[in-house]
């Protein structure tokens, strides 16, 4: 009905002086609802901030964890807000067995987190994408071989997934390069244990474009496959792709900080937050609480608040919710 | 208020040549299961006979439109017509040229025959890419057809086209969501003259709108018909709406044509008993308070048509050859040509 | 009713209403207003809507998609959808005021009081249960009947309304029917409970021709035997030509014309009815060109002051612009438009041969 009301009338638009880009921005539905609910602003802000902290590290962080030489050990498990009586550092969030400052080990971590996540994301999406386009516009065996492998795939875990692939991965490479490179199979195996939700969105997507009377206008007109599936289909597929991509980050940071906790991900000389807790979980029970602690809140903040705007980007942009 | 005129007066087209030729046409789809649940529960392949053995010709100038209820395969045909679908069976020759492999035709191959027709959907709110302006959208076929053509003079033309359907040239920078039904479907009606075609296939390109726009866009179309000398292939399921738009209606039923007539032909004198059921079924403002006659049945599931005429089950008139056999259309005298053995036998009139 | 004293002169001083006008009427509304509240402002969505149903008579609303057809009958069931509200009016039902009801109070009159009968067959079975489970269900919800009465019941009412061999039809689920015979279970199902009225909004729009016959007729026939009120939305005039007894256009959320189905149909009177009327194809004529009525409907958050249709008009004038006309005795109907003001009627232009000025080109 209330669609009725506002879409469906047959009437001559009224042509108001065009707005710019910028007021139609801030008028538009997104705003609006964005506006209206203080948990989507607190998330944004924290997200906003976490993701600035994290580019600008090596500007704020007092000290870079990854350089030895920068490590003082005399100052070691340093607890939280102190200045140390030896070199005179400050440390906010203490510091590690290493003397490793938790503050900056945190804003490095983070990067590598969010460095890893884009990417796998990213790598998952563009896969996701492109088989699932192959598979709803071409259909037939392409699409059965894609889809049952798809299948198959969700029948493991992802992280068990991510894991696997991790695994086989390293066993084509001599040990020399783990540390090297564990960074880009680190990305590899989240990407691919996480495409096929992109998929199965995008091929779904794909079927309901492709049989809509604008796409059969083009084919009439005799526009070649790939430009129908490029100029058509693929802008009017990407909008369902772009939420399941801002929820896939979180869980791709989770996943990243996983496979560092199980102790396969990145080292303990590159550590991301999930390194950070593995190694943090040892003093747990010894006193040293702020090791484990300040990563693991700032690893439960970063996912929750970029969850939540994925949750909130779904449901704004999801026309049946309305 | 108009005068009532008694036909679409015979326009030159009535002789004219032949630009549309359509022989024996038939489209079937595989509709089973996939392989697996066919093994699984040992069901047999199944086949829709969406259109099985459909012929027509159009001359050039002419309106044929295609009309019946929904699955009686009117829209495949169109789909047929433009290569949207490949043939299963058949021929379709376009102006002496055969285009019956058009469907596999890829690219420039194919653009000598498609630059010359276009095609109008039903619905006005699925027609229009949503993420492109409306001049991008008309825009489409012209940046395809003619590559060499200026973007000033592609942006000019885009803007005579608007006006021609009753629009303004700078709605071309504006988006399709910010348009009614009756303005998209003018949009769309702009798209399909961008490169001035001969031929166009419209599919219920009314069917979705309000009465008063539907006299609006049935007019345009009226009008650019006379001006352009444009052929139409109509499809509809409104018995109303064909009579105003057509020289000439094929009535199908199932897959198959019942009967096919000159308009006045058909609507004073059918002589498919179907086509009698359709007239008759009609609402009719005329009609206040008359209860239509009430007709029987509905349209079988296409997928397991009946045996022979597929209206038997339906027919008062249905007998034994009926039921075994199916009707062949034959021409008869008053110009009609009719699928029935009761019309053919001389037992119906 | 007693509690709106000059709606009583409205509906009862129309003479050319002989059902209405003798019984008390089914469904009374009066002065209903629906409003959508939204961040640009409140949207009118129906505008001082009045209307009565006699006992077994057929009201048919007609309008354009965005008139309010809906609407009025979603607002009588309170199934607006939300932000959605009556925002003044009265709804009454047997002379019961039902409008101000607490939900649980309204709730239980649905199914029992009034019934209800929609576009899509399937939005109103059940696809999990056997049409005879949901019958039986139904009618034991309603009256009190044991089982094994409630499913004669059920076949009882499967009959009347022509499903064949219903004792075999009672087990099925819906999705074995085919779309005319569900939308016949579904007026079954609307008539279980005896209900003294029925909406049906566009019962027959997803059905083909031969179908949409069988369907109204036997609609028409059943709330004749019963004496039921039946409200029928539609956008097709042909359907409410040949079911419904009186008419009522709306335009922009506003009643514009009412009166029995001949007289509006043959003789509209309101200008935006006759435009309608004469913009639909007929078999019976065959016109060189449609009768156009110029522009569109205006959306809801843009009505044009005073009457809704002036823009459109052929004979708008200065009053038509400032003051919005209400139903006046016109013809055989009421329409409101200032043409028909009994004091002071608006002459309406005319061309050179004398004949009023139409919008055809």
């Amino acid at each position: 009905m209330s669609q009725d009301v506002q879409t469906r009338n047959d009437t001559a638009p009224v042509v108001p002086p065009k707005p710019s880009k910028w007021r139609t921005f801030l008028d538009s539905d997104i705003v609006y609802s964005w506006k209206r609910q203080p948990v989507v602003i607190l998330a944004t802000l924290v997200t906003l901030v976490m993701f600035a902290a994290a580019l600008f590290a090596p500007w704020i962080a007092p000290q870079n964890p990854f350089d030895p030489r920068q490590l003082e050990l005399i100052d070691a498990f340093a607890p939280p807000m102190t200045t140390s009586d030896f070199t005179g550092n400050f440390y906010l969030l203490g510091s590690d067995s290493q003397g490793r400052d938790v503050f900056s080990a945190i804003l490095y971590g983070s990067r590598i987190s969010l460095l890893v996540g884009f990417a796998a994301v990213i790598f998952a999406l563009v896969l996701g994408t492109a088989l699932g386009l192959l598979a709803g516009f071409r259909g037939g065996w392409r699409d059965a071989l894609i889809m049952r492998i798809a299948d198959v795939q969700l029948t493991f875990p992802s992280i068990l997934m991510a894991l696997l692939i991790f695994g086989v991965i390293r066993g084509f490479l001599p040990r020399s390069m783990h540390a090297e490179v564990a960074i880009i199979v680190l990305i590899i195996a989240i990407g691919l244990s996480d495409w096929v939700q992109y998929a199965r969105a995008v091929r779904g997507a794909t079927m309901v474009e492709k049989s809509k009377e604008y796409v059969q206008a083009a084919r009439v007109i005799g526009l070649p496959a790939r430009k129908i599936l490029f100029q058509h289909i693929l802008p009017n597929v990407l909008r369902p792709v772009l939420v399941i991509g801002t929820i896939g980050l979180a869980l791709a940071i989770i996943a990243e900080a996983t496979l560092s906790f199980l102790g396969v991900g990145m080292p303990a000389t590159q550590p991301s937050l999930g390194t950070l807790i593995r190694v943090g979980q040892d003093y747990m029970f010894s006193g040293e609480w702020w090791i484990l602690l300040f990563p693991g809140m700032a690893l439960l903040l970063l996912a929750l608040s970029v969850n939540l705007l994925g949750d909130w980007l779904r449901d704004v942009l999801n026309p049946k919710l309305r | 208020m108009c005068a009532d005129t008694a036909v679409k007066p015979a326009s030159p087209a009535a002789q004219g040549e032949i630009l549309l030729e359509a022989q024996d046409l038939a489209r079937y789809f595989d509709v089973s299961k996939p392989w697996l649940n066919r093994v699984i529960e040992r069901s047999e392949r199944l086949t829709l006979r969406a259109v099985d053995g459909v012929g027509f010709s159009i001359r050039r100038g002419e309106t044929l439109s295609l009309v019946g209820e929904s699955g009686c395969g009117k829209s495949t045909v169109a789909r047929l017509v433009v290569g949207l679908y490949g043939l299963t069976r058949g021929r379709l020759t376009f102006d002496g040229e055969d285009i019956s492999d058009l469907a596999s035709r890829t690219g420039r191959q194919a653009a000598g025959v498609r630059k010359r027709f276009q095609m109008i959907f039903q619905d006005p709110y699925a027609s229009l890419n949503p993420l492109w302006r409306v001049g991008t959208i008309i825009g489409e076929p012209l940046r395809f057809f003619r590559p060499e053509m200026s973007s000033t003079d592609r942006r000019r033309r885009v803007g005579e086209l608007l006006e021609q359907v009753g629009m303004s040239a700078m709605d071309a920078n504006r988006y399709p969501h910010e348009f009614s039904g009756g303005q998209r479907q003018r949009i769309s009606i702009a798209r399909a003259l961008a490169n001035e075609p001969e031929f166009m296939i419209c599919d219920e390109p009314t069917s979705a709108l309000d009465v008063s726009v539907q006299a609006q866009i049935l007019n345009l179309m009226r009008d650019l018909q006379d001006e352009y000398g444009l052929t139409y292939l109509f499809i509809s399921h409104d018995m109303a709406v064909v009579k105003h738009m057509s020289d000439r209606i094929a009535v199908m039923y199932l897959g198959r044509i019942a009967e096919i007539a000159p308009a006045e032909q058909l609507f004073e004198h059918p002589h498919h008993p179907y086509s009698k059921m359709l007239l008759a079924a009609v609402p009719s403002l005329e009609g206040v308070g008359k209860e239509r006659s009430v007709i029987q049945g509905e349209v079988p599931n296409p997928v397991h048509p009946p045996s022979g005429c597929a209206f038997h089950p339906r027919c008062p008139h249905a007998n034994a050859r009926c039921q075994a056999e199916v009707p062949r259309l034959i021409a008869r005298s008053d110009g009609s040509e009719v699928a029935c053995h009761g019309v053919e036998e001389g037992r119906l009139p | 009713m007693s509690s709106t004293p000059s709606s009583v002169n409205q509906s009862a001083g129309i003479g050319h209403e002989p059902t209405a006008a003798a019984q008390e009427p089914v469904l009374s509304v009066r002065h209903l207003r629906v409003e959508f509240p939204t961040r640009h402002g409140t949207l009118v969505a129906l505008d001082d809507v009045s209307f009565d149903i006699a006992p077994g008579e057929v009201l048919g609303v007609v309008g354009e998609s965005g008139a309010g057809k809906s609407m009025t009958g979603n607002a009588v069931i309170r199934l607006l959808e939300l932000p959605g509200r009556i925002a003044a009016g009265e709804v009454h039902l047997s002379g019961k005021r039902i409008d101000d009801l607490p939900e649980e109070q309204f709730v239980p009159l649905r199914g029992r009081h009034i019934g209800m009968i929609f576009q899509d067959p399937l939005t109103s079975l059940n696809p999990l249960f056997s049409i005879g489970d949901q019958l039986v269900e139904t009618i034991r919800a309603h009256l009190p009947m044991s089982e094994r009465e409630a499913r004669e019941e059920a076949l009882r009412l499967l009959r009347e309304v022509g499903i064949p061999a219903p004792e075999s039809r009672l087990d099925s689920y819906p999705h074995q029917f085919s779309g005319g015979m569900r939308q016949r279970v579904v007026i079954a199902l609307a008539l279980a409970a005896r209900p003294e009225f029925i909406i049906a909004d566009e019962p027959t729009t997803a059905l083909d021709v031969s179908v949409q016959a069988q369907i109204l007729a036997l609609l028409k026939r059943l709330c004749a035997d019963h004496g039921t009120a039946v409200m029928l939305v539609t956008h097709d005039m042909g359907v409410i030509a040949e079911t419904a007894d009186r008419v009522a256009v709306m335009y922009a959320g506003r009643l514009i014309e009412i009166g029995p189905v001949d007289e509006v149909v043959r003789n509209p009177q309101h200008p935006y009815t006759k435009g309608l009327m004469a913009s639909i194809p007929g078999i019976a004529r065959r016109l060189e060109r449609l009768y156009q009525i110029e522009g569109a409907m205006p959306r809801l958050a843009a009505i044009p002051p005073g009457c809704a249709f002036n823009p459109r008009c052929p004979h708008a004038q200065q009053r038509c612009r400032d003051e919005r006309p209400d139903l006046m005795p016109a013809g055989g109907s009421r329409a409101a438009c200032w043409l028909h003001d009994p004091v002071d009627p608006l002459p309406p232009r005319l061309d050179l041969e004398g004949q009023e000025v139409s919008h055809v080109r």
